[in-house]
């Protein structure tokens, strides 16, 4: 055993557990993908096998067009897009005044906004219901099953604008004295000097908006419909309940639906923990 | 009170006073509209009979007398405390169980928190489907793991029995029907649920636990104290801030959970025998199934948030008096 390092034999035992621990987290994952590729005759077999016998690629291709999840994805990204964009631009102007500008009220403002954060979604989303129902425009319920329900109540973001507000106060307040001397606007300061200096606390913004809009479920289950507006969680969860017994199915959408988050996790996941963390997470 | 003058430099010009409103605007006006404006109306509208966006009469506080004495209510109230009794130390427990496994600087710390963080940006309707398949009766992979250990296979997802039931009976014990517990099936939702969020757990104690300043391990090491009593006497006091945001983090999500419950129980959704309804399935079937009552779902919307609302007000008084700082 001359490979092993002392300090591996010193904690064996741990590194043990915490394999342990990650074959747990891996093999659901594993069984996802695996049942994705089983055919009829390797699905109904008791004990199951642990890998398809008989691969079976054409779940995917299947699964793909019976229900339109082409419209799904296009909904979840196009959704997700302009809340990111519409979060950064509210977040970013009003921190900006918390953080920089004096005026009347601030305090007060910014606390009655934080408070907002008390009250978990399940508790509004029947008076949002209401309300978007009566709001003027979109089709024949108001708001309800169009893509204002899914994207305006979701524009501004009080967790942003607080965690934006604490980036921008730890600036140097001299940073501002000397940016007006050079005759500096508020304009040509937010583009010039918070912008650039910004990066990370705007990609943490961005990232867990992004991914909180991918994963949401219960709102766009209540708001919308029809597929024309459904989100892929809410359609791959009908799929699931229309194709309850067709498990090979199932798994493929499963696999494509968290695909492209996956990727994205394991390109980005530092930032992805760290923004997750920083700022809490959805059901 | 903030002064009248603007004195940020940045205000100069005769639009200084009015400038900070307008970057306020656009954040304000949704906030206002989309958060402020429903979380007050939810309290009105649950004083009136309302279906699908359209208000109707005033009923002033039936809608409550009706879900007091709702037997149904009731019922999901007790699953969801289940729900929480059961999520909570386990979660709890088990991330910061690996939590202090992971810290120290091991090697493969990196992969190690990739991977037990993956189920967190994983989607819980992705999530729930997988684990339905693991937990089914005939082809899942938990029953196949337990015959291959020679153990009896067990219903999961489609057993109403409650566990204390079901861990006494093979002892000859008939437990009345008040004491049986949990029923298997939302164990099932329990066990997944904690498994999505260990990892978002996990990050939280490390960054807790590396707070913790080395000097007082030195100090306990010189005083003689094994590993035993490090934990007991520097990490446990130290960690209590952590612990506690935690515990209250996950108990209040805890009280939400509902999209592993309507993708995994059923059908009906909240099967088998009512045993996995919660209240917010209760709250959405009620208020969006046909026939549905917008204001009678809008009454059970603010008793989950009574009881949210305590939990916060008590976190926020113990933070204040009770939790050891370093």
């Amino acid at each position: 055993m001359r490979s092993v390092s002392p300090a591996f034999r010193r904690n064996w035992a741990i590194h043990l557990m915490l394999l342990a621990g990650a074959v747990a987290f891996v093999v659901p994952f594993y069984w996802m993908i695996s049942t994705s590729l089983k055919g009829p005759e390797d699905l109904f077999q008791a004990p199951p096998t642990w890998y398809p016998e008989h691969p079976r690629v054409e779940n995917f291709s299947e699964a793909w067009n019976t229900v339109p999840f082409p419209r799904y994805f296009f909904n979840t990204i196009f959704v997700a897009v302009c809340i990111v964009a519409g979060v950064v631009v509210t977040s970013g102007l009003s921190a900006f005044a918390f953080a920089f500008l004096q005026f009347r009220g601030r305090e007060g403002i910014f606390n009655s906004f934080l408070s907002t954060m008390m009250v978990p979604e399940p508790v509004y989303i029947i008076s949002s219901y209401i309300l978007l129902y009566n709001l003027p425009g979109g089709g024949r319920d108001g708001w309800i099953n169009d893509y204002s329900a899914l994207i305006v109540p979701w524009l501004a973001h009080v967790f942003s604008i607080f965690l934006l507000r604490q980036h921008f106060l730890s600036f140097p307040r001299d940073l501002v004295d000397a940016a007006v001397i050079d005759g500096c606007g508020p304009v040509r300061f937010i583009f010039q000097i918070i912008l650039p200096l910004s990066k990370a606390a705007l990609t943490t913004v961005c990232l867990f908006t992004f991914i909180n809009t991918w994963n949401s479920f219960l709102w766009p289950l209540v708001m919308t419909n029809s597929d024309s507006i459904r989100p892929i969680q809410v359609g791959l969860a009908f799929f699931a309940q229309e194709q309850g017994t067709e498990h090979g199915l199932m798994m493929a959408a499963a696999v494509f639906s968290i695909a492209p988050l996956l990727v994205v996790y394991f390109f980005a996941q530092r930032q992805i923990i760290e923004s997750l963390t920083h700022t809490g997470l959805k059901g | 009170m903030a002064d009248l003058e603007p004195t940020s430099p940045l205000q100069r010009g005769k639009w200084g006073h009015v400038m900070p409103y307008l970057f306020l605007l656009p954040a304000a006006i949704i906030i206002v509209t989309f958060r402020l404006l429903p979380i007050l109306s939810a309290l009105a509208v649950s004083f009136f009979d309302a279906s699908f966006g359209k208000i109707r009469g005033f009923v002033g506080l039936d809608q409550y007398a009706k879900l007091f004495a709702d037997p149904e209510f009731w019922n999901s109230a007790v699953n969801t405390v289940w729900f929480v009794v059961g999520a909570v130390p386990l979660s709890v427990a088990t991330s910061l169980f690996f939590a202090l496994l992971l810290r120290k600087g091991i090697r493969g710390l990196g992969l190690y928190r990739t991977i037990y963080f993956l189920p967190v940006v994983t989607s819980f309707v992705a999530v729930s489907m997988v684990w339905k398949l693991i937990f089914h009766v005939r082809f899942g992979l938990a029953n196949a793991l337990i015959e291959k250990m020679g153990g009896n296979p067990l219903e999961w997802l489609e057993e109403p029995t409650g566990i204390f039931e079901l861990m006494l009976r093979p002892l000859g014990w008939d437990l009345p029907t008040w004491a049986e517990g949990p029923s298997l099936a939302l164990i099932c939702v329990v066990i997944v649920s904690v498994w999505r969020g260990i990892g978002y757990n996990v990050v939280i104690f490390l960054a807790g636990l590396q707070n913790i300043p080395e000097h007082y391990y030195e100090a306990a090491r010189i005083d003689g104290a094994g590993r035993a009593g490090m934990f007991r006497h520097v990490t446990w006091p130290l960690l209590t801030p952590t612990t506690f945001y935690v515990v209250v983090m996950t108990t209040i999500l805890s009280f939400q959970v509902f999209a592993p419950i309507y993708l995994m129980t059923g059908p009906p959704v909240g099967g088998p025998l009512g045993t996995t309804n919660v209240i917010v399935y209760y709250l959405f079937e009620k208020g969006f199934d046909a026939g549905g009552n917008m204001g009678y779902a809008s009454a059970v919307a603010l008793v989950l948030f009574a009881v949210i609302l305590v939990l916060t007000l008590f976190q926020r008084k113990v933070v204040e008096k009770r939790v050891h700082y370093a």
